[in-house]
């Protein structure tokens, strides 16, 4: 169950999609998400769910993965869709059934909303499966770095996403040990009532807890050992620069969101 | 006599789906003798932390089975809690398991769980700490106030007092000093030598294991290399040798011995097998 949680993981490859810079996988997804939510016909989100494919196909991530990636919010998948799906109101009835009633227009929104959050889901996954964690958060700071001015603390912040990012597979490998070695002594996770259910938590979540402590304060005495005094003058040993490849997704990215625009004046 | 476990063509995978699929354990099958101290060495990464979870189920097997006294402990997958008590499994590194208030407490965790209560159980944390080192002053305190090696003899309590028929080590005396390593190695003797339970020892290192078990099991990446008493598996240094493993110092010097044109028999491990070897050796030379 642990396995499932596939946030912040990383595929290492050598693919095109690898090589793109951060910031222009950043801003595509961005993209992204803004024709997604403008795309308002079967059409649209048809191109959007090829350009997809496209890119999962060129990335070598396995659809599997991204797939899997989906499981934790199935349930909010089913919710949205039976809500969109039966209180839609208004509309050409399709199907009346006692009070029960889907009309084509729920029909329509409920594909939608299922297609979009599952696009918007796998999307945003393909790109931290093809970035890892550290080129992740050097894009986000080198794109947010104008905030700098107006005293946003965008070097903390990529920093605290960074180490958080980076510790969210340790985490779990840890507590999946934790839970081992409790069960090997007998431990019952699955029994009981909510609050036996949640007493054999204990066992878990003391040591989770002393070992992340543990690692915070080690993590602290190992900045410190290397001179972390914050962002001030502090230089990268990668600098991020932009290729010509980043130019032909960025264009790309900008003509298909453009598209997906436009096509809206065309339907109804 | 049956063998108190069993294990068949047992094959696990991890990541099936994923691009980071790999088996650590393939077509692996060998008999554990009930009462005997085996230990199982490999390199880093053969696959030794993977087999034993399959021991008491914590990991479900890809294929083969596990059978214990002769009954498949996936049989009835309700039942696998009962299979834990049976075989007690102490991880590497165990310390990160301890949570509770006071030591006494935490080694009762496992007994709590089987159900016992009162006299019993009084009974069974008292002994496991006796058993592995743990003074009665410090049943008291908190675990987390204990040094690296005595959280160690806490956690190996821990799994001791559920008085499991087979007790399973992984590497119990990593990261130890020479002198708490040998001082716990006894403690596991000692428990072999009073309960006659079965023992399954995990360790990297060879005159650990030469001078502590009565079988050893060589495991190289996910394969069974070679399996036998010590002096049949340390016989065979060369094969050992060639998987990238180690042969006790004492062998070690009598192969060296050996090659120098001196007839002792290579696969001795023991210092004092070396003495005796080169006693006779002595007195035969004077006999000529
Ligand atoms: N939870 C896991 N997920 C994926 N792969 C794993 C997992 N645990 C172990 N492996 C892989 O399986 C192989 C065997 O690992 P295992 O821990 O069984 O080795 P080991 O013999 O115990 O090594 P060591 O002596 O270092 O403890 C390794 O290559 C490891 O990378
Ligand atoms: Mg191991």
């Amino acid at each position: 169950m642990l396995k499932d949680i596939t946030l912040g993981q990383y595929f290492p490859g050598d693919t095109l999609a690898h090589k793109l810079d951060p910031r222009t996988k950043i801003l595509l997804v961005v993209f992204y998400i803004v024709a997604l939510f403008c795309a308002k016909s079967l059409l649209a989100y048809g191109i959007l769910a090829l350009v997809l494919a496209v890119c999962v196909r060129i990335s070598k991530v396995g659809l599997k993965s991204l797939v899997r990636g989906l499981k934790p919010v199935v349930f909010i998948l089913i919710f949205t869709g039976v809500l969109n799906l039966f209180f839609t109101p208004g509309g050409h009835t399709l199907v009346q059934w006692g009070v029960v009633r889907i009309s084509a227009e729920g029909l329509r929104n409920a594909v939608f909303m299922v297609l979009r959050i599952m696009l918007l889901i796998m999307g945003t996954f393909l790109m931290t499966y093809t970035t890892s964690p550290i080129s992740l958060t050097d894009g986000l700071e080198r794109l947010l770095n104008g905030l700098k001015k107006l005293h946003v603390p965008v070097h903390e912040l990529a920093m605290i996403m960074s180490i958080a990012l980076r510790f969210i597979p340790t985490l779990i490998e840890e507590t999946d040990k934790i839970m081992s070695a409790q069960k090997a002594r007998g431990a019952d996770f699955e029994s009981g009532n909510v609050i036996q259910k949640a007493r054999a938590l204990i066992p878990i979540l003391v040591p989770l807890f002393v070992s992340a402590i543990r690692r915070a304060e080690e993590l602290a005495v190992a900045m410190e050992c290397r001179c972390y005094h914050g962002g001030e003058g502090r230089t990268k040993l990668h600098v991020l620069k932009y290729e010509g490849r980043d130019l032909i997704a960025l264009t790309l990215g900008v003509l298909i969101t453009a598209g997906i625009i436009a096509l809206r004046q065309f339907t109804v | 006599m049956e063998p108190i476990l069993q294990i068949q063509h047992l094959t696990h995978t991890y990541g099936v789906g994923t691009p980071f699929q790999r088996s650590a354990v393939e077509d692996m099958s060998f008999d554990v003798r009930d009462g005997e101290f085996l230990g199982v060495i490999g390199h880093t990464g053969s696959g030794k932390s993977t087999l034993i979870q399959h021991l008491n189920g914590l990991l479900r097997p890809t294929s083969g089975r596990v059978l214990l006294r002769g009954k498949d402990i996936w049989a009835e997958p309700k039942k696998i809690r009962d299979v834990r008590f049976q075989v007690g499994l102490v991880f590497q590194y165990p310390e990160y398991q301890l949570f509770e208030e006071t030591v006494y407490k935490d080694i009762a965790f496992g007994p709590t769980n089987q159900g016992l209560t009162g006299a019993e159980l009084d009974r069974r944390v008292r002994e496991a700490a006796r058993l592995v080192g743990v003074r009665d002053d410090q049943l008291d305190k908190s675990p987390f106030e204990l040094s690296g090696g005595q959280k160690r003899r806490v956690a190996l309590a821990g799994v001791m007092a559920m008085e499991p028929e087979v007790l399973v080590l992984d590497e119990p005396t990593a990261g130890l000093d020479p002198a708490g390593r040998e001082n716990l190695m006894a403690n596991i003797r000692d428990y072999h030598r009073n309960k006659k339970r079965t023992i399954i020892l995990v360790s990297h290192s060879m005159d650990e294991i030469a001078r502590n078990v009565d079988r050893i099991l060589v495991l190289k990446s996910g394969h069974v290399l070679l399996q036998g008493t010590p002096a049949e598996v340390f016989a065979r240094a060369e094969e050992l040798l060639s998987a990238g493993l180690d042969v006790p110092q004492v062998t070690r010097v009598a192969r060296a011995l050996r090659e120098r044109g001196l007839a002792i028999d290579p696969a001795v491990y023991t210092v004092e097998a070396l003495e005796r070897e080169l006693t006779a050796l002595r007195e035969g030379g004077a006999s000529c």
